[in-house]
Order: structure tokens, then C-alpha cells, then sequence
């Protein structure tokens, strides 16, 4: 049971991760019709927004300190992070606190490029047939993976957690299991409320808002809503940009968990796809479920009873499920009727 | 002799085509590409690209993982230099026969999806087979060490004919030894022998049902046809010349590592493909050529070249067109890659082929003139 619940939690995380990746894949998909290859790859720009953000606020500048000596007798040499010489005992809480403030950079600087991308790519291409969209997406994939690997090199960058998120939360003692039963990292707990907090967001954006109403509705009829008179390619160019921040971010908030390089947007992309395609090409709530579903299944097939009984299993039981559920389930979990058929 | 007939237009194209492969190392010497680990490369990847193109060129299918087949066929041959003969023709069957059972069963899922599904699927299946091969199916495929030769393999028909001599035997073709020029012979043959089967392809009947399948799926159904056998064996050939070009590669280079499969490694072969023009003969062929060329070059630059081929250019600006050229070559060379096949897809479509096609438009010469002129008095001669 304990052992059950662990693994329930630890297939949770990665499953939020994968559930934001395929929204953001499903929104494009759904209101642009255009599959996106380099989804992946915003993931990854997002990650690397926390990792450029960090290593700005630590460019440090180096005093030398006369009034102290060093171990070996010279002037002591003081190195202060250039968030400390700005804004003191605050620069330190910042510097530690680095990876959700990188929230605020990410936001804007990631809705700056979905849009840009949708603009200058994306836009001439919505006439193109499905084959060509995935072709050009997937070029611009490696352009975006290259160019980051030019500035960031190709080693991984690990990215510290705020040291009061570091250790484990008792989760097995808050709902009454004995204390230390199931114990749970922190960060992770952080990130599974930070996806779930993310889709409520995006969902009550598009059910409560009026600019969601009209997405909602050019995504059922396009045309109508065009003959209504409402520029809905504005709008829709603005949810590609909200598509990547939710990357972006989901991108961020990762980094502690997984040092990001250069190459984890494709290491992604490839599962986040298998995930919209369990969901339901064009389902928002499939993808979401989709998404916390395959990563349940791949912390339960990583437990150690399990491999004994099928070796291996940890490595392919997303692209099996998949694979099992598109030919019983043509349409995936929540797909609806009519989106990418014949 | 009825198999080898073909219209006179192919027939033409084969010879001009076998003419220029086989004196590869005679016309590539200026480009200083005519050495054999170069030339055999350009060769075993075009009978990729040619085979690919059945699929994706003639069905419309976009297979994104056909690496898979690829090393499928590596293994394959390796396995069969490790456990019956050095020599180059079983490897090379129980590649092409492995690379199509795996192709009729990866095949037969995928193709119950198509568009963006089959792609999803068949993606789904190469990352599959990749993760597997580096994972559980170890023992098999020896994970990331690649598989390899050894002194103690048993080589059971090699055994039966002498002794093995020193040190690790090399790949042989009854009983003569292939190493550079004798290997990239071979290969070459081995493309020029799949080159004409997929021209026979083409023109085929079956052929043109394929091309009925990529322009209008529901109206061959329609029409009483069931589209799916036609496709799937369209994907079986195609797995099969990823497995011929699989085996090929273990002949030149015994050794066969998993990341032949990984999906990037697809990607190439659809980049080829796109970049020398979907759904023509020779176009595939360029595009492997090209991109393979390119790659020899691009990532041989170092900063020091660059250096060298800028230095005609005032020293301040030179500095900043160096910097600017490294990112792209060298380490960079991706990123080249990236970009060339983004301007491609967006402003040629239709590949090296198509910009041809352009190009005699805008300079009409003799025959095609006249043809253009032919087409304007009888506009339904036109297609």
C-alpha cells in the first residue's frame, strides 16, 4: 500500500510535466491546426531562461578586501554575486530563491517568442499539409537545440532547489499513515501543485474569460467566428504564446529535477506527442490526463517487482500503452470526433 | 529478359546513373571527397534515401522512424559475421529479411493510422526498439559499447573451411578481402541493382497504385480497393532497403551501435529525402550525396580554415565574420543542417528536383520549349 501510494506520487510529477507539455501542444493543434515539433524545444528555452537568469544574478565582482588575509597572508579577495551588490541581504533569498523567480522572466520572454515564432513560421504554413508542418517544425527544432548549444555548451546545468524546499515531505504521516511511511521530495510536491495550479489556470482562462469564449469558439468553427467579424487570428497567435509559456514555465520549474542541455526539448517531444496522441488529438482534458496517466504508468513500471516480472518494461510502457490505445481507441482516451481523420 | 524492361526515359537515367556511380572515384577526386570511407557512405545512404522514397515519395506516408530498420540491419549483419561467416552475402540477406519482418510487423500496426498518427506511431516504435536496444536487449546488441567482433566468436561456416588466422577477420566476399575500394564496389553495385527495382517500382502497376493512395485514400477505397495491403508492402520494400543499407554499413565498418536508431538518425533520412525532392528517382540520391558531403566538409572546419578562406578580408572584419562562420561549422554543423532544411521546406518544397524544374522553366531550351509549346496549343496534353 505504501509502496503503492509512493509510486502513485512519483509518477505524478513527471506526469505534470508531460500534461503541460501535451496543453501546450494541444492548444497549438487545436486552435492553429498545426502540429509543432519544436514544442519541445520551448520546454527546453524555458529551462534555459531559469539557467541564463541564475548566471546573470551571480556574475560576481571581486574586491579585494585589505582589512582581511587570506589563509596564506594576501589581501582577502571578496567575490560578491552581482544580486548582493545590488540589493543586499535580499540578492542572497533572491539568488537562492533563483529558479521560481525565473518565473517572471520566463513569462515574458517566453510569450515573446511564441509569438514571434508563430509570425515569422508558423502563419505560412497553415496551408501546408500536416507532413510539411512537421517537417519545418522539426527544423526549427534543431535550429532552436543548436543555437542553445552555442551559448550554453553541451553539458547539462544543474540548478539548485531553495534550501527551504530542500528534503523530503512526510506525506504518508499528513493522511494518517504511520510517520515516515511514504516519504516524498519536496521540490517534486512543488512541482506536481505548480503543473495542476498551471492547467487550472489555462482551463479557467479559456472557460471564464471572454477572450477564452472566443477561442473556444473559433476552435469549434474557425470561419464563423471570422464571418462574426472577430479577428481570431490575433487571438490565436496570442494562445500560441500562451502555449509556450506553459512550456516554458513547466521548463523552469523542472530544472531542479532535471539539469537541463541542450538536447532534453527532443527527449521530451517525442513523449509529449505519444501523450496528445493517448489523449485524443485536439482534447485539452485528454491531454491532461494523458499526460498524469502515462507518467503513473512509467513510476510503476520502474519499480523493481515489476521489472523482475517483465524485464525492460520501464523503458517502453508509454510507447506500448500507446501504441495498444490507438489501435482499440482510434481517437485516444477524449478525442473527438472529425480532428485528423480520413 | 521481360524483367529488365523499362520505358526508354528510365532506361536512359539508369545508365547515366550507374555511369556516374561507378566512376565516383574519378569525379569526386576535385572535390577531394574520393576516398572510400566517404564514397561508401554516399552510396549506402542513397540506397536509404531511394528506399525511403517508395514509402514516403510514392504512398505519401511520412515514416519518422526508419532508422529503426537501419539497425535492424547493422545488428543483423554483424550477428551473422559473429556467429556463421565473414562473408558479405548472408549478412547482407538476413539484413534485408530482418529489416522487413520488422518492417511487416511495425508496418502493420502503423498503418491502421494515417497523416500525423502513423508518424506519431512509427516515432514511437523506432524510440522504442532504441530504448530497448540499450536497455534489456543487451546481451543482444551489447548497449552502448556497440556490438563488435571478436577473436572467440564461433563463425560456425568459416570454421568448417581452415583455421582462423590472427587477429580479428575482416568482412569478405567469396573469399576476396573488401576493403576500401572492393567494399565501396560492392555497395555500389548493391545501389545500382536497388535503384533499378525501385525504377521497376515506379512504373509499375503497383507503383501507380501507390500513387493513387497518396492522392486520394477514400476515393481508392471507394473505387473497391483495399489500400492497406498496397501500403503496408510499399513499407515492407522500404524497411527492406533500410536493412540492405543497414547491412552495408556493418560490411564496411563491423560494428553497430544503437544510436543508428535514435530518431534524429530518422530525421536524416527524411531530410535527405525532402532536400533532393520527394517522389522522383534521382532526387533522394542527391539530397543523401549532399548532405553527406556537406557534413564531411562542414565539420572538418575548424577556426583555423576559417581563418585561411576569410583572409582576404580586412583584419577587424575578418575576426567577426570567423566568429559568426564558426558557429556553423565544426561542432555547428547541425545547426546548418537545421536551417538549410528549413529554407528548403519553406521555399522549395519540392527539393533540388524542384528548383531544377524551375530553373528550365525560366530558361526554356530546345525540347522543352517545344514541349511547353505543345502544352499551350493542347492544354489537356499538359499533365
Amino acid at each position: 500500500m505504501d509502496a503503492i501510494l509512493a509510486q502513485l506520487l512519483n509518477g505524478l510529477d513527471k506526469g505534470g510535466a508531460y500534461a503541460l507539455i501535451a496543453l501546450g501542444l494541444t492548444l497549438v493543434f487545436g486552435t492553429l491546426g498545426v502540429v509543432n515539433f519544436a514544442h519541445g524545444a520551448l520546454f527546453m528555452l524555458g529551462a534555459f531562461c531559469a539557467v541564463a537568469f541564475r548566471a546573470f544574478i551571480t556574475m560576481e565582482t571581486v574586491t579585494i578586501d585589505e582589512t582581511q588575509l587570506s589563509p596564506w597572508g594576501s589581501p582577502l579577495e571578496v567575490r560578491t554575486p552581482m544580486a548582493e551588490q545590488w540589493f543586499g541581504e535580499w540578492g542572497a533569498v533572491m539568488v537562492d530563491y533563483s529558479v521560481p523567480i525565473s518565473i517572471l522572466v520566463a513569462i515574458p520572454v517566453m510569450l515573446l517568442i511564441g509569438i514571434a515564432m508563430e509570425r515569422g513560421l508558423i502563419k505560412h504554413f497553415y496551408k501546408r499539409t500536416h507532413a510539411e508542418q512537421i517537417l519545418v517544425t522539426f527544423g526549427l527544432a534543431i535550429v532552436l537545440q543548436e543555437l542553445v548549444k552555442t551559448f550554453f555548451g553541451p553539458n547539462p546545468w544543474p540548478q539548485p532547489v531553495p534550501a527551504d524546499f530542500r528534503g523530503a515531505a512526510d506525506v504518508g504521516a499528513w493522511i494518517g499513515l504511520q510517520a515516515g511511511a511514504v516519504t516524498y521530495p519536496l521540490w517534486r510536491l512543488v512541482y506536481l501543485l505548480f503543473s495542476v495550479v498551471v492547467i487550472g489556470a489555462v482551463f479557467a482562462f479559456l472557460r471564464f474569460t471572454t477572450f477564452g469564449m472566443v477561442v473556444r469558439a473559433g476552435m469549434a468553427d474557425r470561419e464563423t467566428v471570422g464571418l462574426l467579424g472577430i479577428n481570431i487570428d490575433r487571438r490565436f497567435t496570442i494562445m500560441f504564446g500562451i502555449a509556450a509559456v506553459v512550456a516554458g514555465l513547466a521548463g523552469v520549474m523542472y530544472t531542479p529535477l532535471l539539469p537541463p542541455n541542450y538536447h532534453l526539448g527532443m527527449d521530451f517531444l517525442v513523449l509529449s506527442f505519444v501523450v496528445v496522441v493517448v489523449g485524443g488529438m485536439g482534447s485539452l482534458p485528454g491531454a491532461v490526463a494523458a499526460g498524469f496517466l502515462l507518467g503513473i504508468l512509467q513510476s510503476f513500471a520502474s519499480m523493481t517487482q515489476v521489472k523482475a516480472l517483465i524485464p525492460g518494461i520501464d523503458q517502453i510502457i508509454i510507447y506500448l500503452v500507446a501504441v495498444i490505445i490507438l489501435l482499440v481507441m482510434p481517437r485516444g482516451l477524449l478525442g473527438r470526433r472529425g480532428v485528423m481523420e480520413g | 529478359m521481360d524483367f529488365l524492361r523499362l520505358p526508354k526515359k528510365d532506361l536512359i537515367t539508369f545508365a547515366v546513373f550507374s555511369v556516374v556511380v561507378l566512376t565516383m572515384p574519378i569525379w569526386l577526386q576535385p572535390f577531394g571527397a574520393a576516398y572510400p570511407g566517404l564514397m561508401q557512405k554516399f552510396v549506402i545512404f542513397a540506397i536509404l534515401a531511394v528506399g525511403f522514397n517508395i514509402l514516403f515519395g510514392l504512398t505519401g506516408y511520412l515514416s519518422f522512424g526508419h532508422a529503426a530498420f537501419l539497425g535492424v540491419g547493422s545488428y543483423t549483419a554483424v550477428w551473422s559475421f559473429k556467429l556463421l561467416t565473414m562473408d558479405a552475402i548472408p549478412a547482407l540477406i538476413f539484413a534485408v529479411v530482418m529489416g522487413g519482418v520488422f518492417a511487416l510487423a511495425i508496418g502493420y500496426v502503423s498503418l491502421r493510422r494515417s497523416g500525423i498518427y502513423f508518424s506519431i506511431l512509427t516515432l514511437a516504435f523506432a524510440q522504442m526498439s532504441y530504448n530497448l536496444a540499450y536497455s534489456v536487449l543487451t546481451p543482444i546488441t551489447n548497449g552502448e559499447t556497440a556490438l563488435q567482433l571478436a577473436r572467440t566468436d564461433p563463425r560456425i561456416i568459416d570454421g568448417l573451411f581452415g583455421e582462423a588466422g590472427a587477429g580479428l577477420p575482416s568482412p569478405s566476399l567469396l573469399g576476396a578481402n573488401l576493403n576500401g575500394f572492393e567494399a565501396f564496389y560492392l555497395c555500389a553495385v548493391v545501389l545500382l541493382v536497388s535503384f533499378f527495382i525501385a525504377q521497376k517500382i515506379f512504373v509499375s502497376p503497383f507503383g501507380m497504385m501507390l500513387r493513387a493512395i497518396k492522392s486520394n485514400q477514400t476515393r481508392m477505397s471507394y473505387t473497391g480497393f483495399n489500400t492497406r495491403p498496397y501500403a503496408l508492402a510499399a513499407f515492407v520494400i522500404s524497411g527492406m532497403y533500410a536493412g540492405l543499407a543497414g547491412g552495408l554499413l556493418a560490411i564496411t565498418d563491423p560494428l553497430a551501435g544503437a544510436e543508428r536508431m535514435q530518431w534524429t538518425a530518422s530525421g536524416e533520412i527524411v531530410l535527405m529525402t525532402i532536400l533532393g525532392g520527394v517522389g522522383t528517382m534521382i532526387g533522394p540520391v542527391i539530397g543523401a550525396w549532399l548532405i553527406k558531403y556537406l557534413e564531411n566538409i562542414f565539420s572538418a572546419f575548424n577556426e583555423g580554415t576559417l581563418h585561411r578562406v576569410f583572409s582576404f578580408l580586412p583584419d577587424g572584419v575578418e575576426e567577426w565574420v570567423v566568429l559568426i562562420a564558426s558557429k556553423f561549422v565544426g561542432e555547428g554543423w547541425h545547426l546548418t543542417l537545421g536551417l538549410v532544411f528549413m529554407l528548403v521546406v519553406i521555399f522549395l518544397p519540392g527539393g533540388i528536383m524542384e528548383g531544377v524544374r524551375r530553373l528550365r522553366a525560366a530558361f526554356p531550351s530546345g525540347s522543352s520549349a517545344r514541349r511547353n509549346r505543345r502544352n499551350e496549343l493542347n492544354p489537356s496534353a499538359a499533365e
